[in-house]
Protein backbone atom coordinates (compact mmCIF):
# COMPACT_ATOMS: atom_id res chain seq x y z
CA UNK A 1 0.00 0.00 0.00
CA UNK A 2 1.33 3.79 -0.37
CA UNK A 3 1.15 5.79 2.40
CA UNK A 4 2.75 8.85 0.59
CA UNK A 5 0.91 11.39 -0.96
CA UNK A 6 1.83 12.02 -4.41
CA UNK A 7 2.23 15.30 -5.44
CA UNK A 8 0.66 15.10 -8.67
CA UNK A 9 -3.12 13.53 -6.89
CA UNK A 10 -5.19 16.13 -5.87
CA UNK A 11 -8.45 14.94 -5.13
CA UNK A 12 -9.25 18.03 -2.80
CA UNK A 13 -8.81 16.32 0.47
CA UNK A 14 -5.85 17.79 2.71
CA UNK A 15 -4.27 14.57 3.85
CA UNK A 16 -2.02 16.37 6.13
CA UNK A 17 -4.19 18.32 7.66
CA UNK A 18 -6.12 14.82 8.74
CA UNK A 19 -2.89 13.20 9.26
CA UNK A 20 -2.32 15.61 11.86
CA UNK A 21 -5.64 15.93 13.78
CA UNK A 22 -5.58 12.11 13.92
CA UNK A 23 -1.86 12.56 15.77
CA UNK A 24 -2.96 15.17 17.91
CA UNK A 25 -6.31 13.68 18.87
CA UNK A 26 -4.08 10.16 19.74
CA UNK A 27 -2.68 12.39 22.40
CA UNK A 28 -5.67 14.44 23.65
CA UNK A 29 -8.73 11.77 23.25
CA UNK A 30 -11.15 13.34 24.64
CA UNK A 31 -11.04 16.12 22.06
CA UNK A 32 -12.22 13.69 19.74
CA UNK A 33 -15.71 13.27 21.55
CA UNK A 34 -18.10 15.09 18.77
CA UNK A 35 -21.64 15.66 19.37
CA UNK A 36 -23.66 16.24 16.01
CA UNK A 37 -27.20 17.94 15.88
CA UNK A 38 -30.11 18.43 13.87
CA UNK A 39 -33.08 20.46 14.58
CA UNK A 40 -36.57 19.94 13.61
CA UNK A 41 -39.84 21.83 13.17
CA UNK A 42 -43.12 20.14 11.49
CA UNK A 43 -44.54 22.44 8.90
CA UNK A 44 -47.92 20.71 7.80
CA UNK A 45 -49.26 17.13 7.14
CA UNK A 46 -46.25 14.64 6.82
CA UNK A 47 -43.84 18.03 5.81
CA UNK A 48 -41.20 19.01 8.06
CA UNK A 49 -38.33 21.55 8.34
CA UNK A 50 -34.95 20.24 9.46
CA UNK A 51 -31.58 22.60 10.59
CA UNK A 52 -28.33 21.94 11.15
CA UNK A 53 -25.88 24.54 12.49
CA UNK A 54 -23.66 23.89 15.08
CA UNK A 55 -21.89 20.94 16.44
CA UNK A 56 -19.30 20.27 19.50
CA UNK A 57 -15.77 18.93 19.18
CA UNK A 58 -11.81 19.23 19.67
CA UNK A 59 -13.57 20.07 23.11
CA UNK A 60 -15.84 23.67 21.99
CA UNK A 61 -18.77 24.70 20.49
CA UNK A 62 -18.58 24.64 16.66
CA UNK A 63 -20.38 26.33 13.86
CA UNK A 64 -21.33 25.09 9.97
CA UNK A 65 -19.89 28.16 7.76
CA UNK A 66 -23.65 28.52 7.22
CA UNK A 67 -27.14 26.87 8.41
CA UNK A 68 -28.23 24.15 6.19
CA UNK A 69 -31.88 23.39 6.09
CA UNK A 70 -33.60 20.14 4.76
CA UNK A 71 -37.89 19.94 3.63
CA UNK A 72 -38.53 16.17 4.48
CA UNK A 73 -41.91 14.82 3.08
CA UNK A 74 -43.64 12.03 1.47
CA UNK A 75 -44.46 11.26 -2.35
CA UNK A 76 -47.95 12.03 -3.38
CA UNK A 77 -48.48 8.07 -3.39
CA UNK A 78 -48.44 8.47 0.38
CA UNK A 79 -51.33 11.48 -0.26
CA UNK A 80 -49.00 14.07 0.65
CA UNK A 81 -47.32 16.92 -0.73
CA UNK A 82 -44.49 16.08 -1.77
CA UNK A 83 -42.60 19.08 -0.84
CA UNK A 84 -39.11 17.18 -0.27
CA UNK A 85 -37.18 13.79 -0.03
CA UNK A 86 -38.86 11.31 2.32
CA UNK A 87 -36.83 10.80 5.43
CA UNK A 88 -35.53 7.15 4.59
CA UNK A 89 -34.06 8.38 1.49
CA UNK A 90 -31.95 11.00 3.50
CA UNK A 91 -30.69 7.94 4.84
CA UNK A 92 -28.82 6.84 1.64
CA UNK A 93 -28.69 10.21 1.30
CA UNK A 94 -26.22 9.80 4.46
CA UNK A 95 -25.01 6.28 3.34
CA UNK A 96 -23.99 7.52 -0.31
CA UNK A 97 -22.47 10.72 0.78
CA UNK A 98 -20.16 9.21 3.91
CA UNK A 99 -19.02 6.59 1.66
CA UNK A 100 -17.93 8.95 -0.97
CA UNK A 101 -15.94 11.28 1.32
CA UNK A 102 -14.41 7.99 2.38
CA UNK A 103 -13.36 7.09 -1.43
CA UNK A 104 -12.30 10.44 -1.81
CA UNK A 105 -9.92 11.20 1.34
CA UNK A 106 -8.48 7.14 1.35
CA UNK A 107 -7.98 7.80 -2.54
CA UNK A 108 -5.76 10.74 -2.00
CA UNK A 109 -3.82 9.15 0.91
CA UNK A 110 -3.08 6.17 -1.23
CA UNK A 111 -1.61 8.43 -3.79
CA UNK A 112 -4.79 7.71 -6.41
CA UNK A 113 -6.41 9.85 -8.89
CA UNK A 114 -9.75 9.91 -9.12
CA UNK A 115 -11.49 11.16 -11.94
CA UNK A 116 -15.35 10.45 -11.32
CA UNK A 117 -16.94 8.87 -8.69
CA UNK A 118 -20.93 8.36 -8.96
CA UNK A 119 -23.02 5.73 -6.53
CA UNK A 120 -26.27 4.64 -7.16
CA UNK A 121 -28.19 3.46 -4.10
CA UNK A 122 -31.57 0.93 -3.31
CA UNK A 123 -32.89 0.33 -0.39
CA UNK A 124 -35.58 -2.26 -0.32
CA UNK A 125 -38.65 -2.05 2.06
CA UNK A 126 -41.61 -3.37 2.38
CA UNK A 127 -44.53 -1.03 3.33
CA UNK A 128 -46.45 -2.99 5.07
CA UNK A 129 -44.28 -2.94 8.02
CA UNK A 130 -44.87 1.41 8.45
CA UNK A 131 -48.44 0.55 7.44
CA UNK A 132 -48.58 -2.17 10.41
CA UNK A 133 -50.26 -4.19 8.24
CA UNK A 134 -48.35 -7.26 8.40
CA UNK A 135 -46.11 -7.05 12.35
CA UNK A 136 -43.51 -9.99 11.24
CA UNK A 137 -42.46 -7.08 8.62
CA UNK A 138 -39.73 -4.85 9.41
CA UNK A 139 -40.52 -1.23 9.30
CA UNK A 140 -36.96 -0.21 7.95
CA UNK A 141 -35.41 -1.21 4.71
CA UNK A 142 -34.78 -4.91 3.97
CA UNK A 143 -31.55 -4.27 2.45
CA UNK A 144 -29.44 -1.34 0.52
CA UNK A 145 -27.58 -1.87 -2.08
CA UNK A 146 -24.67 0.37 -3.18
CA UNK A 147 -23.59 0.20 -6.98
CA UNK A 148 -20.07 2.43 -7.40
CA UNK A 149 -18.92 3.61 -11.00
CA UNK A 150 -15.24 4.58 -10.44
CA UNK A 151 -12.84 6.00 -12.97
CA UNK A 152 -8.94 6.48 -11.53
CA UNK A 153 -5.48 5.88 -12.19
CA UNK A 154 -5.56 2.35 -10.25
CA UNK A 155 -6.17 -1.33 -10.68
CA UNK A 156 -9.45 -2.82 -10.53
CA UNK A 157 -8.02 -4.48 -6.64
CA UNK A 158 -6.82 -1.48 -5.94
CA UNK A 159 -10.77 0.78 -6.16
CA UNK A 160 -12.19 -2.26 -4.42
CA UNK A 161 -9.81 -1.52 -1.74
CA UNK A 162 -10.52 1.77 -1.51
CA UNK A 163 -14.29 1.12 -1.26
CA UNK A 164 -14.18 -1.78 0.90
CA UNK A 165 -11.55 0.35 3.46
CA UNK A 166 -14.38 3.24 3.05
CA UNK A 167 -16.86 0.94 4.39
CA UNK A 168 -14.54 0.02 7.14
CA UNK A 169 -14.25 3.60 7.85
CA UNK A 170 -17.29 4.85 7.27
CA UNK A 171 -19.26 6.28 9.92
CA UNK A 172 -23.10 5.94 8.60
CA UNK A 173 -22.29 2.47 7.56
CA UNK A 174 -21.56 1.73 10.70
CA UNK A 175 -24.60 3.45 11.89
CA UNK A 176 -27.45 1.28 9.42
CA UNK A 177 -25.23 -1.74 9.64
CA UNK A 178 -24.99 -2.04 13.55
CA UNK A 179 -27.61 -1.45 16.39
CA UNK A 180 -27.60 2.04 17.85
CA UNK A 181 -29.30 2.90 21.17
CA UNK A 182 -31.69 5.86 20.45
CA UNK A 183 -33.54 7.67 23.66
CA UNK A 184 -36.84 9.78 22.97
CA UNK A 185 -38.22 12.30 25.71
CA UNK A 186 -40.69 15.02 25.62
CA UNK A 187 -39.64 17.81 27.51
CA UNK B 1 15.82 -15.59 26.47
CA UNK B 2 17.68 -18.07 29.02
CA UNK B 3 19.53 -19.06 26.57
CA UNK B 4 20.54 -15.52 25.29
CA UNK B 5 21.60 -14.78 28.72
CA UNK B 6 23.56 -17.59 29.51
CA UNK B 7 25.34 -16.87 25.89
CA UNK B 8 25.95 -13.14 27.48
CA UNK B 9 26.82 -14.92 31.17
CA UNK B 10 23.87 -12.71 32.49
CA UNK B 11 22.81 -14.52 36.03
CA UNK B 12 19.19 -14.71 35.91
CA UNK B 13 16.29 -17.04 36.42
CA UNK B 14 13.49 -18.34 35.34
CA UNK B 15 10.29 -18.17 36.78
CA UNK B 16 7.54 -20.42 35.63
CA UNK B 17 3.65 -20.59 37.43
CA UNK B 18 3.60 -24.13 36.79
CA UNK B 19 5.36 -26.64 35.04
CA UNK B 20 7.36 -25.85 32.04
CA UNK B 21 5.00 -25.34 28.88
CA UNK B 22 2.59 -24.45 31.25
CA UNK B 23 -0.17 -23.00 29.07
CA UNK B 24 -0.27 -25.54 26.42
CA UNK B 25 -0.42 -28.43 29.21
CA UNK B 26 -3.26 -26.23 30.73
CA UNK B 27 -5.14 -23.59 28.35
CA UNK B 28 -5.23 -25.59 24.67
CA UNK B 29 -7.75 -27.84 23.12
CA UNK B 30 -6.95 -31.50 22.14
CA UNK B 31 -7.54 -30.90 18.43
CA UNK B 32 -4.55 -28.01 18.50
CA UNK B 33 -1.99 -28.12 16.30
CA UNK B 34 0.48 -25.65 15.76
CA UNK B 35 -0.35 -22.85 12.60
CA UNK B 36 3.19 -23.05 11.60
CA UNK B 37 5.09 -26.23 10.02
CA UNK B 38 7.73 -28.44 12.12
CA UNK B 39 10.80 -26.66 9.76
CA UNK B 40 10.17 -23.57 11.52
CA UNK B 41 10.07 -24.72 14.76
CA UNK B 42 13.37 -22.95 15.86
CA UNK B 43 14.77 -22.02 18.97
CA UNK B 44 18.11 -20.39 19.24
CA UNK B 45 20.45 -23.63 19.12
CA UNK B 46 17.82 -25.78 18.86
CA UNK B 47 14.95 -26.81 16.15
CA UNK B 48 12.96 -29.67 14.62
CA UNK B 49 14.91 -32.52 13.63
CA UNK B 50 11.87 -35.36 13.08
CA UNK B 51 11.24 -36.72 9.83
CA UNK B 52 8.24 -34.93 9.22
CA UNK B 53 9.15 -31.63 8.34
CA UNK B 54 6.33 -30.09 6.68
CA UNK B 55 3.42 -31.54 9.36
CA UNK B 56 2.10 -29.77 12.19
CA UNK B 57 3.26 -30.57 15.85
CA UNK B 58 -0.28 -31.50 17.98
CA UNK B 59 -0.15 -30.72 21.17
CA UNK B 60 2.11 -33.66 22.99
CA UNK B 61 4.38 -32.60 20.38
CA UNK B 62 4.41 -29.12 21.22
CA UNK B 63 4.71 -29.91 24.85
CA UNK B 64 7.57 -32.62 24.52
CA UNK B 65 9.41 -30.00 22.06
CA UNK B 66 9.23 -26.87 24.74
CA UNK B 67 10.11 -28.83 27.46
CA UNK B 68 13.12 -30.64 25.42
CA UNK B 69 14.51 -27.14 25.27
CA UNK B 70 14.16 -26.30 28.71
CA UNK B 71 16.30 -29.45 29.37
CA UNK B 72 18.79 -29.04 26.62
CA UNK B 73 19.39 -25.47 27.81
CA UNK B 74 19.70 -26.70 31.81
CA UNK B 75 17.81 -23.48 32.23
CA UNK B 76 17.15 -22.28 35.37
CA UNK B 77 13.92 -22.74 35.35
CA UNK B 78 12.04 -22.63 38.58
CA UNK B 79 8.51 -24.04 38.37
CA UNK B 80 5.50 -23.74 40.54
CA UNK B 81 6.15 -20.26 41.24
CA UNK B 82 3.36 -17.40 40.48
CA UNK B 83 4.86 -13.76 40.44
CA UNK B 84 2.05 -11.73 42.87
CA UNK B 85 3.87 -8.59 42.28
CA UNK B 86 6.11 -6.49 40.67
CA UNK B 87 7.69 -3.08 41.82
CA UNK B 88 10.04 -1.06 41.39
CA UNK B 89 11.96 0.46 44.80
CA UNK B 90 15.55 1.47 45.73
CA UNK B 91 17.27 0.80 42.01
CA UNK B 92 15.95 -2.64 41.98
CA UNK B 93 12.88 -4.72 40.91
CA UNK B 94 10.93 -6.08 43.94
CA UNK B 95 9.20 -9.68 42.73
CA UNK B 96 7.20 -11.57 45.20
CA UNK B 97 5.69 -14.85 44.59
CA UNK B 98 4.45 -17.69 46.59
CA UNK B 99 7.89 -18.85 46.24
CA UNK B 100 9.80 -16.05 48.13
CA UNK B 101 10.89 -12.58 47.36
CA UNK B 102 13.11 -11.59 44.39
CA UNK B 103 15.36 -8.22 43.76
CA UNK B 104 16.80 -8.02 40.04
CA UNK B 105 17.93 -4.84 38.32
CA UNK B 106 16.15 -6.30 34.83
CA UNK B 107 12.64 -8.26 34.36
CA UNK B 108 11.63 -10.00 31.42
CA UNK B 109 8.26 -10.07 31.01
CA UNK B 110 7.36 -13.69 29.10
CA UNK B 111 3.99 -14.61 30.76
CA UNK B 112 2.29 -14.37 27.05
CA UNK B 113 0.23 -12.20 24.90
CA UNK B 114 -2.70 -14.75 25.35
CA UNK B 115 -3.59 -15.29 28.91
CA UNK B 116 -6.66 -13.60 29.50
CA UNK B 117 -9.57 -14.23 27.21
CA UNK B 118 -11.28 -11.26 25.64
CA UNK B 119 -15.58 -11.23 26.11
CA UNK B 120 -17.60 -8.81 25.07
CA UNK B 121 -19.12 -6.52 27.82
CA UNK B 122 -22.42 -7.71 27.17
CA UNK B 123 -22.01 -11.18 27.99
CA UNK B 124 -23.56 -11.51 31.29
CA UNK B 125 -26.39 -10.42 29.63
CA UNK B 126 -27.37 -13.38 27.39
CA UNK B 127 -30.01 -15.58 28.62
CA UNK B 128 -29.05 -18.26 31.38
CA UNK B 129 -30.52 -21.12 28.98
CA UNK B 130 -27.03 -20.48 27.16
CA UNK B 131 -24.04 -21.65 28.43
CA UNK B 132 -20.81 -19.59 27.56
CA UNK B 133 -17.11 -20.54 27.47
CA UNK B 134 -13.92 -19.74 26.35
CA UNK B 135 -11.01 -21.15 23.96
CA UNK B 136 -9.20 -21.56 27.19
CA UNK B 137 -11.58 -23.68 29.07
CA UNK B 138 -12.32 -25.57 25.28
CA UNK B 139 -11.33 -28.91 24.99
CA UNK B 140 -13.26 -30.43 22.46
CA UNK B 141 -16.95 -31.16 21.07
CA UNK B 142 -17.82 -33.74 23.59
CA UNK B 143 -17.67 -31.38 26.69
CA UNK B 144 -20.57 -29.30 24.61
CA UNK B 145 -24.32 -29.67 25.38
CA UNK B 146 -25.90 -31.61 22.30
CA UNK B 147 -27.72 -28.64 20.13
CA UNK B 148 -26.81 -25.45 18.42
CA UNK B 149 -23.29 -23.72 19.10
CA UNK B 150 -22.68 -19.88 18.10
CA UNK B 151 -18.82 -19.44 17.94
CA UNK B 152 -17.53 -15.55 18.03
CA UNK B 153 -14.98 -15.10 15.76
CA UNK B 154 -13.49 -16.30 12.78
CA UNK B 155 -9.68 -16.16 13.18
CA UNK B 156 -7.68 -19.53 13.31
CA UNK B 157 -9.30 -20.52 17.04
CA UNK B 158 -12.53 -19.97 15.86
CA UNK B 159 -12.89 -21.19 12.57
CA UNK B 160 -11.09 -24.67 13.91
CA UNK B 161 -14.04 -24.67 16.65
CA UNK B 162 -16.86 -24.27 14.17
CA UNK B 163 -15.20 -26.94 11.59
CA UNK B 164 -14.77 -29.53 14.79
CA UNK B 165 -17.72 -28.51 16.36
CA UNK B 166 -19.95 -29.02 13.23
CA UNK B 167 -18.62 -31.67 12.51
CA UNK B 168 -19.65 -33.92 15.46
CA UNK B 169 -23.28 -32.64 14.95
CA UNK B 170 -23.61 -29.51 16.83
CA UNK B 171 -24.88 -27.04 14.00
CA UNK B 172 -22.81 -24.12 14.24
CA UNK B 173 -23.30 -20.37 13.67
CA UNK B 174 -20.31 -18.63 12.70
CA UNK B 175 -20.01 -14.78 13.78
CA UNK B 176 -17.44 -12.98 11.67
CA UNK B 177 -15.78 -9.53 12.08
CA UNK B 178 -12.45 -9.02 10.54
CA UNK B 179 -10.49 -11.85 9.66
CA UNK B 180 -7.27 -13.05 7.63
CA UNK B 181 -7.62 -15.37 4.97
CA UNK B 182 -4.86 -17.32 3.34
CA UNK B 183 -4.68 -20.85 1.60
CA UNK B 184 -2.79 -22.98 3.36
CA UNK B 185 -0.88 -24.30 0.71
CA UNK B 186 0.38 -21.59 -2.10
CA UNK B 187 2.29 -22.50 -5.48
CA UNK B 188 2.79 -26.41 -3.52
CA UNK B 189 4.80 -24.47 -0.77
CA UNK B 190 3.30 -23.93 2.52
CA UNK B 191 2.25 -20.17 3.09
CA UNK B 192 4.46 -19.79 6.24
CA UNK B 193 7.23 -20.83 3.93
CA UNK B 194 6.77 -18.11 0.98
CA UNK B 195 6.18 -15.29 4.03
CA UNK B 196 9.81 -16.37 5.51
CA UNK B 197 11.41 -16.46 2.20
CA UNK B 198 9.73 -13.20 1.26
CA UNK B 199 10.86 -11.43 4.21
CA UNK B 200 7.22 -10.95 5.12
CA UNK B 201 7.60 -12.73 8.53
CA UNK B 202 11.16 -10.37 9.35
CA UNK B 203 9.43 -7.10 8.94
CA UNK B 204 10.37 -4.81 11.56
CA UNK B 205 7.82 -2.52 13.89
CA UNK B 206 9.91 -0.03 13.15
CA UNK B 207 9.26 -0.34 9.47
CA UNK B 208 5.46 -0.57 9.02
CA UNK B 209 3.70 2.51 8.46
CA UNK B 210 1.51 1.79 10.98
CA UNK B 211 2.06 -0.58 14.11
CA UNK B 212 -0.82 0.03 15.98
CA UNK B 213 -2.71 -1.45 13.12
CA UNK B 214 -0.23 -3.89 12.69
CA UNK B 215 -0.26 -5.15 16.09
CA UNK B 216 -4.28 -5.27 16.04
CA UNK B 217 -4.49 -7.87 12.59
CA UNK B 218 -6.21 -10.55 13.74
CA UNK B 219 -4.06 -14.33 13.34
CA UNK B 220 -4.66 -15.73 10.10
CA UNK B 221 -7.38 -18.35 9.37
CA UNK B 222 -5.12 -21.34 9.36
CA UNK B 223 -5.36 -24.64 10.83
CA UNK B 224 -2.35 -27.59 10.47
CA UNK B 225 -3.76 -30.58 9.52
CA UNK B 226 -2.23 -33.83 8.24
CA UNK B 227 -3.20 -33.21 4.57
CA UNK B 228 -2.23 -29.45 4.89
CA UNK B 229 -5.77 -28.48 4.37
CA UNK B 230 -6.84 -24.90 3.53
CA UNK B 231 -9.52 -24.15 6.62
CA UNK B 232 -11.71 -20.48 5.17
CA UNK B 233 -15.19 -19.47 5.31
CA UNK B 234 -16.06 -21.31 2.16
CA UNK B 235 -14.95 -24.75 3.46
CA UNK B 236 -16.78 -23.90 6.64
CA UNK B 237 -19.73 -23.27 4.90
CA UNK B 238 -19.38 -26.43 2.69
CA UNK B 239 -19.93 -28.20 6.19
CA UNK B 240 -23.03 -26.64 6.97
CA UNK B 241 -21.94 -23.90 8.72
CA UNK B 242 -24.05 -20.30 9.13
CA UNK B 243 -22.05 -17.55 7.97
CA UNK B 244 -23.24 -14.08 10.15
CA UNK B 245 -22.31 -10.87 10.91
CA UNK B 246 -19.80 -9.87 13.70
CA UNK B 247 -21.54 -10.24 17.28
CA UNK B 248 -22.88 -6.38 17.94
CA UNK B 249 -25.08 -6.41 20.92
CA UNK B 250 -28.11 -8.07 22.77
CA UNK B 251 -31.73 -6.78 22.88
CA UNK B 252 -33.75 -8.75 25.37
CA UNK B 253 -33.54 -12.45 24.51
CA UNK B 254 -32.05 -11.41 20.64
CA UNK B 255 -28.56 -11.72 19.95
CA UNK B 256 -27.85 -8.44 17.17
CA UNK B 257 -25.58 -9.12 14.16
CA UNK B 258 -23.49 -6.07 11.85
CA UNK B 259 -24.74 -6.07 8.89
CA UNK B 260 -21.19 -5.46 7.31
CA UNK B 261 -20.88 -9.25 6.96
CA UNK B 262 -20.00 -8.88 3.22
CA UNK B 263 -17.88 -5.85 3.51
CA UNK B 264 -15.26 -7.65 6.28
CA UNK B 265 -15.03 -10.48 3.80
CA UNK B 266 -13.96 -8.66 0.66
CA UNK B 267 -11.44 -6.82 2.79
CA UNK B 268 -10.53 -10.32 3.41
CA UNK B 269 -10.66 -11.08 0.30
CA UNK B 270 -8.56 -8.51 -1.16
CA UNK B 271 -5.72 -8.73 1.43
CA UNK B 272 -5.14 -12.00 0.27
CA UNK B 273 -5.18 -11.13 -2.99
CA UNK B 274 -2.47 -8.32 -1.76
CA UNK B 275 -0.44 -11.20 -0.20
CA UNK B 276 -0.11 -13.41 -3.17
CA UNK B 277 0.43 -10.65 -5.35
CA UNK B 278 3.38 -10.20 -2.92
CA UNK B 279 4.72 -13.75 -3.15
CA UNK B 280 4.25 -14.03 -7.39
CA UNK B 281 6.44 -10.75 -7.29
CA UNK B 282 8.85 -12.07 -5.09
CA UNK B 283 8.91 -15.53 -6.77
CA UNK B 284 9.74 -13.65 -10.17
CA UNK B 285 11.92 -11.98 -9.19
CA UNK B 286 13.65 -14.50 -7.51
CA UNK B 287 14.02 -16.68 -9.95
CA UNK B 288 11.48 -19.26 -8.44
CA UNK B 289 8.74 -18.91 -10.53
CA UNK B 290 9.41 -21.76 -12.85
CA UNK B 291 10.42 -24.22 -10.29
CA UNK B 292 6.89 -23.78 -8.44
CA UNK B 293 3.75 -24.69 -9.09
CA UNK B 294 1.67 -21.97 -11.22
CA UNK B 295 -0.02 -18.89 -9.54
CA UNK B 296 -3.26 -19.26 -8.55
CA UNK B 297 -5.93 -16.82 -7.00
CA UNK B 298 -8.88 -18.63 -5.35
CA UNK B 299 -12.78 -17.89 -5.42
CA UNK B 300 -14.65 -14.77 -3.35
CA UNK B 301 -15.66 -15.75 -0.01
CA UNK B 302 -19.20 -16.65 -0.48
CA UNK B 303 -21.49 -14.82 1.64
CA UNK B 304 -25.72 -15.19 1.46
CA UNK B 305 -27.66 -12.40 0.09
CA UNK B 306 -29.31 -11.89 3.22
CA UNK B 307 -27.55 -13.36 6.49
CA UNK B 308 -29.94 -12.97 9.54
CA UNK B 309 -29.12 -9.56 11.29
CA UNK B 310 -29.98 -11.12 14.96
CA UNK B 311 -31.07 -14.99 16.84
CA UNK B 312 -33.21 -15.23 19.32
CA UNK B 313 -31.16 -16.97 21.46
CA UNK B 314 -33.68 -18.00 24.16
CA UNK B 315 -35.84 -20.68 21.67
CA UNK B 316 -33.29 -23.44 22.51
CA UNK B 317 -31.89 -23.79 19.34
CA UNK B 318 -28.84 -22.57 20.34
CA UNK B 319 -27.23 -23.89 23.72
CA UNK B 320 -23.87 -22.59 23.74
CA UNK B 321 -21.65 -19.24 22.67
CA UNK B 322 -18.25 -19.76 22.25
CA UNK B 323 -16.31 -16.66 22.80
CA UNK B 324 -13.42 -16.85 20.12
CA UNK B 325 -12.48 -13.10 20.46
CA UNK B 326 -8.80 -13.30 21.12
CA UNK B 327 -6.52 -12.75 24.16
CA UNK B 328 -4.88 -10.32 26.05
CA UNK B 329 -1.79 -10.07 28.36
CA UNK B 330 -2.08 -10.22 31.88
CA UNK B 331 -0.64 -7.20 34.13
CA UNK B 332 -2.83 -7.79 36.93
CA UNK B 333 0.62 -8.60 38.84
CA UNK B 334 2.88 -5.25 37.52
CA UNK B 335 3.01 -2.64 40.04
CA UNK B 336 4.07 -0.06 38.20
CA UNK B 337 3.56 2.44 35.67
CA UNK B 338 3.83 1.20 32.27
CA UNK B 339 0.45 0.64 31.04
CA UNK B 340 -1.31 3.02 28.57
CA UNK B 341 -5.05 4.34 28.69
CA UNK B 342 -5.95 1.00 26.94
CA UNK B 343 -4.23 -1.30 29.64
CA UNK B 344 -1.13 -2.42 27.20
CA UNK B 345 2.12 -2.09 27.85
CA UNK B 346 4.22 1.05 26.93
CA UNK B 347 7.27 -0.32 25.35
CA UNK B 348 9.61 0.46 22.03
CA UNK B 349 10.02 -2.88 20.45
CA UNK B 350 10.28 -4.77 23.63
CA UNK B 351 11.76 -2.09 25.23
CA UNK B 352 9.19 -1.31 28.58
CA UNK B 353 9.07 2.19 29.22
CA UNK B 354 10.27 1.49 33.07
CA UNK B 355 14.58 0.88 32.98
CA UNK B 356 16.07 -2.70 32.92
CA UNK B 357 11.91 -4.09 32.23
CA UNK B 358 11.85 -5.86 29.16
CA UNK B 359 8.47 -7.75 26.99
CA UNK B 360 8.50 -10.32 24.85
CA UNK B 361 6.48 -12.53 23.05
CA UNK B 362 3.48 -9.70 21.75
CA UNK B 363 2.24 -9.73 18.66
CA UNK B 364 4.49 -7.83 15.94
CA UNK B 365 6.74 -6.60 18.99
CA UNK B 366 9.96 -6.66 17.16
CA UNK B 367 8.68 -8.03 13.82
CA UNK B 368 6.21 -9.89 12.33
CA UNK B 369 6.89 -13.28 13.89
CA UNK B 370 7.74 -12.32 16.96
CA UNK B 371 4.77 -13.86 18.53
CA UNK B 372 5.37 -17.28 17.06
CA UNK B 373 7.87 -19.91 18.15
CA UNK B 374 10.15 -19.29 15.97
CA UNK B 375 10.05 -15.22 16.38
CA UNK B 376 11.10 -15.44 19.63
CA UNK B 377 15.34 -15.76 18.65
CA UNK B 378 16.08 -12.86 16.92
CA UNK B 379 13.84 -11.01 19.63
CA UNK B 380 15.89 -12.29 22.45
CA UNK B 381 19.07 -11.75 20.88
CA UNK B 382 18.46 -8.12 19.82
CA UNK B 383 16.45 -7.62 23.59
CA UNK B 384 19.36 -8.93 25.24
CA UNK B 385 22.14 -6.84 23.86
CA UNK B 386 19.97 -4.08 25.15
CA UNK B 387 19.53 -5.84 28.54
CA UNK B 388 23.88 -6.08 28.85
CA UNK B 389 24.25 -2.26 27.50
CA UNK B 390 21.61 -1.37 29.91
CA UNK B 391 23.39 -3.36 32.89
CA UNK B 392 26.82 -2.03 31.83
CA UNK B 393 25.87 1.46 32.24
CA UNK B 394 23.96 0.91 35.36
CA UNK B 395 27.80 -0.52 36.65
CA UNK B 396 29.25 2.62 35.10
CA UNK B 397 27.20 5.19 36.96
CA UNK B 398 27.11 3.87 40.36
CA UNK B 399 31.05 3.66 39.98
CA UNK B 400 31.35 7.47 39.80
Amino acid sequence: MTTTTEASVDNGVNVEALLEAKAALTEAPEAAKFIWRANCKWVNGTHSNSVVKSFFGLGEEQNHRTEFTFDADHPEVFASEDNGAAPIEYVLVGLASCLTAGIASIAQHRGIQLRSVSATLEGGMDIQGILGIDSEVRNGFDGIKVTYDIDADASRADIEALVAQSQKRSAVFDIVANPTNITVEIK
Amino acid sequence: MSRCLTERSIDHVVLEQGEVANSWRKERWESLRLLTPNWQSKLPGYSYDGEDPDGYMDLPAIIDFIDGYAKFLSAPVQTDTTVTSVAYKNDRYQLSTNQGNWQSKTVVLASGAFKIPNVPLFNGTLPSSITTITPDQYRSPDQLEEGGVLVVGASATGLQFADEIHRSGRPVTLAIGEHVRMPRVYRGRDIQWWMDAAGVLDERYDEVDNIVRARNVPSPQLVGTPGRLTMDLNSVTDLGVKLIGRFAGISGNRAQFSGSLRNVCSLADLKMGRLLDTIDEWALDNAMDDRVEGSERYPATRVDDAPPLSIDLANGKIRTVIWATGFRPDYSWLDLPVLDRKGQIRHDGGVVDSPGMYVMGLTFLRRRKSSFIHGAGDDARDLSDHLVTYLEECATTSSH
